[in-house]
C-alpha cells in the first residue's frame, strides 16, 4: 500500500507533485534545523564577560523571510491547482463502477455489465475507471494508495474518484474513515487484468451460480446455505435473490481471493475461522455466529468453493 | 503571609483564609491557575496511560492486547483528553497565573467568573470520565459482539471528531457518545466564560503606561487565543446540540435518510476545530517568546512581527477549516480555495520561527531546562509545521489524510510544540510559583529522554502513514511491512513515560527541598519577576507604572555605545526595594472576596448535566430540576453579592 | 454581573462589565449565526413532511415581534429613569420590559403548540428541526433575560436602589436585552419574511 510506488496515472500525478514538495520541505527542514543547531552551539555562553548586542529586529530580514516563503508557496500552489482540476475531472470514456460502502465491506456494481460483486474490485489495465460512490450506512473512505488518493463515501451523497492501473497486478487498499468497531478490518483488493482477461471475467460473472453435483458434499453445503438463514442476507444468482444487498453477493465468491471485507483470504483455514464466529473476527458484524459445527462448516465451504 | 479572615458577602459568614474551604471558594487567580494546572496534569497522566495502551496494542500486527471496542474507546478518549482536558487547561493555568502579573494587576477583571470557568471545566472532565463507570455502548443495532463490552470500552468511541452517522443514534446506541457530548459541552462553556474574563483583563487591567504594544508577547498570544475561543466555542456548541438532538429527540440533522447532511457536521466541527488547534499552540508560542530572550540575553527579535503574525494566524485560522475535509467530497473549487488559504497561513507561522532563531542568533545562550525546551519547541514545531504545509498540497493530502502521516504531523505540533512549550514554562516559572529552584540535572535528563522518546515515537509515523497505515485502526495486516517501526514507536512511547516520571519527581521534590530562589533568578524582562516569589495574594504592593516594553529589564539595565546591556548601579537596590514594597505594602490592598457561588454554580451545572444524560428517567428529570434551580439560584445570588473584600 | 475593577479606571476607559458583556454578546452572535446558517441550509431543500414555511403566520409573528421591539423601548426608558435616579420608574419600566418579554414568550409558546397540532414537530424534518432549535434557543435567551430583569427589580426593592457599576447592572442587562431583540429581528427577517 505504498504511496511511494505509484502504479497508475493518478497516483503518479500525486507522486510527481508531492515529491518536489517533500524535497523542498526537506531542504527547509535541514536549513532551519541547521540554523537552530548552529546557533545553539556557536552562541552558547562559555563564561563570556560580555552580554551580546541588544538587537531588536531588522525590517529587511522581515520582508525577506515573508516574501521568500510566499514565493515558494506560490510556486507550489500553481501545479497544485492544476492537479486538483485534472484529477477531479471524471474520465470521459472510462469504465464506470459503482462503489457502495457498508459496515465493514465495499460493494462493487458494474452498471454496464450488470455485475454485482464485493471486496475485490476487478478492472482492466490501462483503462480509466470512473468510480461513482456512496455509502449505505456511515461515512467510509475508499483508498488504494498505489492507484489514487482517497475519497470519502457518504450516505445520501455521491462522490467520485478516478483511478487507473498501468499494468495487471494486485493492489491493496483500506477504508480510511473511522466507521465503527471493525473499521480496521474493512479492506480493499484491486485486481487488474488485461482487457481480454477482464472481458472473460465479466462474462463469467454474468452467469448464474454453478450448481453442485447431486449428492456431493457441495450439494449438502448448498442445503445448509438455504436452511441456515444465509439466504436472508446473501444473494447467489439463481439460488437466492435479494433486492437490496445487506451482505456481499456470493454468486461468484470463489472467483475472489479474499473474504470478510478483504480482511481474510479465500482459504480453507480463513473460511473456517470466519464461518465459525464472524463477530469474533469482526466485532459488530451483522453476520451472526450461526452456531455451526466444524463439520457443518467444512460442508458449507465445499459449496462455497464451487461458486467460481 | 496570611490574609485576615474575610466575610463571605452574601451570606455574611466568615471564611478563613486558609484551609480547604478557602480553596473551594477562592477567586484568587493564582490558586485557580494551580487548580487548572494540577487537574490538567492529572489528565495528562491519564491520557498518557491511554496512549501507552494504544501503543502496546500496535506493537505487533494482529495483536490482541486490548479488544477492538476497548481500542476505539482508548484512542477517542486519548485525543479528547489531551486536547480538552490537558493542553487547554494547562494553557489556562499559565494565562490565569501570569496575565495579572505580567499586566501589573491584582487579579483578573472578573474573579468569580474566573473560578466558575474552572469548575465548569472540572465538571466537564468528570462527566466525560464518569462514562467509564456509568455509561454503556449498547448493543450494535442489528450487529453482534463476541462478548459484552468491558468497562475499559465503555466511554466515547467515535473518534475525537465524533462524526455522524457513526456517532448517531443508529450506529452508536447506548450512552457513551452522550457523555462525551455533554462533558465537552460543559467544558466548552467553561472555556467561553474564561475567555470573556481574560479578554476584559487584558484590555482593561493593564498597568499605567502599558499600551498594547508594550505588553509581553505571551499576553498578546493569550489575547488572540481568547478571541479564538470566544468565536469558536459557540460553533462546536451548536454542533453538539444538534448531535444530541439527533441522538435523543429524533431530529435528522445529520441523517441522510431523513434529509439531513452528515457533512454539515464536519463543517461545523472544523469551523471550531481549526481555530482550536491555534488555541492549543499560541499560548505556548507566547511562552517560548518569553523564554528565548531571557536565556539568550537579547530582546525578542521582531516583537511587532511576532505579534502581528500571531494576530494574522488567529484571523486566517477561521478561513482554513475545510482543509480537514479535502477527501470529503467538497468539490474542487472549495478544495483549491482552502488549499490556498492553508498555504497562506504558513507565512506568518514561518515569520515567527525565523524571528525566534534570530533572537538566539548572536546571543549568549544559557541552556537551562526552560531554554532546552524552548529551543526544542522551535525545532520540533518546525517539523510539524512543514508536514502541515505538505497537507496543503491538496492531492498530496488525498494520500496523507486519515493516515499515520497526519498523526505524526499533529503530534509534532501538539507534543513537540505545545507540550514542550508547556514544560519550558513550567520550569521557567517554577521559581516564581514556589520560591524554590527545580533540580537542573534531573530536568535536563527529562528533556533529553523526552526528546529522544518523542522523536522515536512519532518520527516513524510519517512514513508508516505514507506506506498505507490508516488511522484509528486497532490492528494492521502483517503483510504490509509496518511492524518494525510500530514496535520502535511503542518503545519510544515508554521512553516518554520515563521522562514524564522524571518531571514529576523533580516537581514534587523541588517544591519541598529545592534551593530557595531569589525574586528574579533568571535576570528576566517582564513584571512578574519584580515581585516576591511566591507572590503575595495581592500580587503588587503598589501597582507599577511602565514606560516601555520590557520595562522591568530597562530599570535594571541601560545600553552602552555598542548596544550591549550595562547593569545600572542602582539595580540591586531597586530589586531589594521592589521586594520590600510588594511584600509589605503601606496600605493593605483591597481584594475580591471569596465566594461560594462559583463552585455552587459549577456543582449545579454538573447535576444538571447528569440530569440531561438521564433525561428519560425520573432521576434524570429530578436532577434537571434540582440542578437547574440551583444553578439559577446561584447565579441570581451571585449577582447580588458585593464584590470587594470586607475586612 | 460586574465585579468592580481593581483599578479606579480601566485601561480602555470602558467599564469592565460592559467590555465583558460585549465580548460575550459577540460570542452569542456566532452562536446564533451558526443556527441561522443551519436553518438557511435546510430551508431550501426538498424534504418530507411539513416545512416551516407552510405554517408560518406572518401577521401573528409580526405582532409578537412588535411586542419584543417595544420591550427594548421600555428597557431604554428604564435606563433613562435610573440615570435620573428615579428608582420607582426604573423599576416600573423594568417590569414592563419583563412583562413584554413574557408576552413574547407566550406568543412563541402559542405558535409552537399550534405547529405541533398541525403536525410539524421538532423531529419532522431538518428544516422544522432547525426552526425549532433556532427559535427555541432564542426563546431560552429571552427567558434568561426576563429572569435577569426581575432580579434587578428584586435588588431594587431589597436594597432600596439600583445604581450603575455595582453588582448586577442595569446597563449590562440592557445590552443583553437589546442584543436578544436584534437577534430576533434577524431571525424574523430570515425565517419569516424572506421565503
Amino acid at each position: 500500500m505504498d504511496s511511494f510506488k505509484p502504479a497508475g496515472p493518478q497516483a503518479q500525478r500525486i507522486y510527481d507533485l508531492s515529491t518536489p514538495v517533500f524535497i523542498i520541505a526537506g531542504i527547509i527542514f535541514v536549513l532551519v534545523e541547521a540554523a537552530v543547531v548552529y546557533a545553539s552551539l556557536k552562541f552558547r555562553d562559555r563564561g563570556d564577560a560580555e552580554d551580546p548586542k541588544q538587537i531588536h529586529g531588522n525590517n529587511r530580514l522581515e520582508v525577506l523571510w515573508t516574501i521568500i516563503p510566499a514565493l515558494i508557496l506560490l510556486g507550489v500552489a500553481i501545479p497544485t491547482v492544476k492537479a486538483v482540476a485534472d484529477l477531479t475531472t471524471r474520465p470521459e470514456n472510462g469504465l464506470q463502477v459503482e462503489v457502495t460502502g457498508h459496515q465493514w465491506w465495499f460493494e462493487y456494481t458494474y452498471p454496464d455489465q450488470a455485475i454485482t460483486t464485493a471486496n475485490v474490485l476487478v478492472i482492466p489495465a490501462a483503462t480509466p475507471i470512473d468510480l461513482v460512490m456512496t455509502s449505505a450506512d456511515v461515512v467510509h473512505s475508499f483508498w488504494v494508495p498505489r492507484l489514487a488518493g482517497k475519497r470519502d463515501v457518504i450516505p445520501g451523497q455521491t462522490t467520485f474518484l478516478k483511478l487507473e492501473a498501468d499494468e495487471p497486478g494486485e493492489y491493496w487498499g483500506q477504508c480510511a474513515e473511522f466507521c465503527g468497531l471493525s473499521h480496521a478490518k474493512m479492506r480493499i483488493r484491486v485486481q487488474v487484468l488485461t482487457q481480454i482477461d477482464f472481458d472473460a471475467w465479466a462474462l463469467a460473472q454474468q452467469q448464474p451460480a454453478f450448481e453442485p453435483t447431486a449428492g456431493s458434499t457441495a450439494a449438502e453445503g448448498k442445503d445448509l446455505f438455504l436452511g441456515r438463514g444465509c439466504v436472508a442476507c446473501h444473494t447467489i444468482q439463481g439460488v437466492s435473490d435479494i433486492a437490496a444487498t445487506p451482505a456481499p453477493d456470493l454468486t461468484h465468491l470463489a472467483s475472489r481471493n479474499v473474504i470478510a471485507g478483504a480482511s481474510l483470504d479465500f482459504t480453507q483455514a480463513d473460511l473456517h475461522e470466519w464461518l465459525a464466529d464472524p463477530p469474533f473476527v469482526k466485532p459488530g458484524s451483522y453476520m451472526p455466529n450461526l452456531g455451526l459445527t466444524s463439520e457443518q462448516i467444512d460442508t458449507l465451504i465445499a459449496y462455497l468453493e464451487i461458486l467460481k | 503571609m496570611t490574609t485576615p479572615s474575610t466575610r463571605q458577602g452574601f451570606l455574611r459568614r466568615r471564611i478563613p483564609a486558609t484551609g480547604f474551604w478557602s480553596w473551594i471558594t477562592t477567586v484568587d487567580h493564582k490558586r485557580i491557575a494551580k487548580f487548572y494546572g494540577y487537574t490538567g496534569f492529572t489528565f495528562f497522566i491519564v491520557g498518557g496511560l491511554e496512549a501507552l495502551l494504544l501503543r502496546l496494542q500496535l506493537a505487533r500486527p494482529e495483536n490482541a492486547f486490548v479488544t477492538p471496542a476497548e481500542y476505539n474507546t482508548l484512542f477517542t478518549m486519548h485525543g479528547t483528553t489531551m486536547i480538552f482536558l490537558v493542553v487547554m487547561p494547562i494553557a489556562a493555568a499559565f494565562m490565569n497565573y501570569l496575565l495579572p502579573l505580567m499586566l501589573g494587576a491584582r487579579d483578573v477583571a472578573f474573579p468569580r467568573l474566573n473560578a466558575l470557568g474552572y469548575w465548569f471545566f472540572l465538571g466537564g472532565g468528570v462527566v466525560l470520565y464518569s462514562s467509564f463507570i456509568l455509561a454503556s455502548t449498547g448493543a450494535p443495532i442489528g450487529g453482534f459482539l463476541p462478548e459484552s463490552v468491558s468497562r475499559l470500552g465503555s466511554a466515547a468511541n467515535g473518534g475525537w471528531f465524533m462524526y455522524p452517522p457513526n456517532s448517531g443514534p443508529q450506529f452508536s446506541p447506548g450512552s457513551v457518545i452522550d457523555f462525551w457530548l455533554v462533558g465537552i459541552g460543559l467544558a466548552g462553556v467553561g472555556s467561553l466564560v474564561s475567555s470573556v474574563n481574560l479578554l476584559t483583563t487584558i484590555f482593561n487591567l493593564r498597568a499605567k503606561g502599558m499600551t498594547l504594544l508594550r505588553m509581553p508577547v505571551f499576553v498578546w498570544m493569550s489575547m488572540v487565543v481568547n478571541f479564538l475561543l470566544l468565536f469558536s466555542i459557540p460553533i462546536i456548541t451548536v454542533a453538539i446540540f444538534m448531535l444530541i438532538f439527533d441522538r435523543q429527540f429524533g431530529t435528522q440533522f445529520f441523517e441522510a435518510s431523513g434529509g439531513g447532511d452528515p457533512v454539515l457536521y464536519q463543517h461545523l466541527f472544523w469551523l471550531f476545530g481549526h481555530p482550536e488547534v491555534y488555541i492549543l499552540i499560541l499560548p505556548t508560542m507566547g511562552i517560548v517568546s518569553e523564554v528565548l530572550p531571557v536565556f539568550s540575553r537579547k530582546p525578542l527579535f521582531g516583537y511587532a512581527a511576532i505579534v502581528f503574525a500571531g494576530i494574522a494566524i488567529g484571523f486566517l485560522g477561521f478561513g482554513v477549516w475545510a482543509h480537514h475535509m479535502f477527501s470529503s467530497g467538497i468539490g474542487p473549487i472549495a478544495q483549491v480555495a482552502f488549499g490556498l488559504s492553508t498555504m497562506t497561513i504558513a507565512v506568518p507561522t514561518g515569520i515567527k520561527v525565523f524571528n525566534w532563531i534570530a533572537t538566539m542568533w548572536g546571543g549568549k545562550l544559557r541552556f537551562t531546562a526552560p531554554m532546552l525546551f524552548a529551543v526544542g519547541f522551535v525545532a520540533m514545531f518546525t517539523i510539524g509545521g512543514l508536514s502541515g504545509v505538505t497537507h496543503s498540497v491538496v492531492p498530496a493530502d488525498w494520500q496523507q489524510t486519515d493516515t499515520y502521516y497526519i498523526v505524526a504531523h499533529f503530534h509534532y505540533v501538539l507534543f513537540g510544540g505545545s507540550m514542550f512549550g508547556i514544560f519550558a514554562g513550567l520550569y521557567y516559572w517554577f521559581p516564581k510559583l514556589t520560591g524554590r529552584m527545580y533540580h537542573e540535572r534531573l530536568a535536563k535528563f527529562h528533556f533529553w529522554t523526552m526528546m529522544i522518546g518523542f522523536n522515536l515515537t512519532f518520527g516513524p509515523m510519517h512514513w508508516l502513514g505514507l506506506q498505507g497505515m490508516v488511522r484509528r485502526t486497532y490492528t494492521y495486516d502483517a503483510d504490509l511491512g509496518l511492524a518494525f517501526w510500530n514496535l520502535m514507536s511503542t518503545i519510544g512511547s515508554f521512553l516518554i513515560a520515563v521522562s514524564v516520571l522524571a518531571f514529576m519527581a523533580n516537581w514534587i521534590d523541588s517544591r519541598r527541598r529545592g534551593e530557595l530562589a531569589p525574586m528574579d533568578p533568571w535576570d528576566a524582562r517582564t513584571l512578574e519577576w519584580s515581585i516576591p516569589s511566591p507572590p503575595p495574594e495581592y500580587n503588587f504592593g503598589e501597582l507599577p507604572t511602565v514606560k516601555s516594553l520590557d520595562d522591568f529589564w530597562y530599570r535594571k539595565y541601560t545600553e552602552d555605545d555598542e548596544g550591549r546591556p550595562v547593569r545600572r548601579p542602582e539595580a540591586d537596590a531597586l530589586l531589594a526595594e521592589l521586594e520590600a514594597t510588594h511584600a509589605h505594602p503601606k496600605h493593605r490592598p483591597h481584594l475580591p472576596a471569596a465566594s461560594v457561588f462559583p463552585p455552587l454554580a459549577g456543582l449545579s451545572a454538573l447535576l444538571f448535566a447528569f440530569g440531561i444524560l438521564y433525561h428519560s428517567t425520573g432521576l434524570g428529570l429530578a436532577l434537571i430540576l434540582v440542578g437547574g434551580v440551583a444553578l439559577l439560584a446561584s447565579l441570581v445570588s451571585w449577582g447580588q453579592e458585593p464584590v470587594e473584600e470586607e475586612v | 454581573m460586574t465585579d468592580t475593577t481593581m483599578h479606579a479606571s480601566t485601561s480602555t476607559g470602558i467599564d469592565s462589565g460592559k467590555l465583558g458583556m460585549w465580548a460575550f454578546l459577540s460570542s452569542e452572535a456566532l452562536f446564533f449565526g451558526a443556527l441561522i446558517a443551519n436553518y438557511l441550509l435546510f430551508k431550501g431543500r426538498e424534504l418530507q413532511g411539513i416545512h416551516p414555511r407552510e405554517l408560518l403566520n406572518i401577521p401573528f409573528t409580526s405582532a409578537s415581534s412588535f411586542v419584543l421591539l417595544m420591550s427594548s423601548l421600555t428597557m431604554v426608558l428604564a435606563h433613562a429613569a435610573l440615570t435620573r435616579e428615579d428608582q420607582k420608574h426604573a423599576r416600573l419600566w423594568l417590569l414592563a420590559t419583563a412583562g413584554l418579554g413574557m408576552a413574547f414568550i407566550g406568543g412563541q409558546v402559542f405558535e409552537f403548540s399550534s405547529f405541533y397540532r398541525e403536525g410539524m414537530t421538532l423531529a419532522t424534518n431538518p428544516a422544522s428541526s432547525s426552526f425549532f432549535v433556532l427559535t427555541g434557543f432564542h426563546g431560552a435567551h429571552v427567558t434568561v433575560g426576563i429572569i435577569m430583569l426581575l432580579t434587578l427589580v428584586g435588588i431594587s426593592l431589597r436594597q432600596g436602589s439600583l445604581s450603575f457599576g455595582k453588582g448586577l447592572n442595569l446597563e449590562l442587562v440592557g445590552l443583553y436585552w437589546h442584543f436578544v431583540d436584534i437577534v430576533w429581528i434577524v431571525i424574523f427577517t430570515v425565517v419569516y419574511l424572506i421565503r
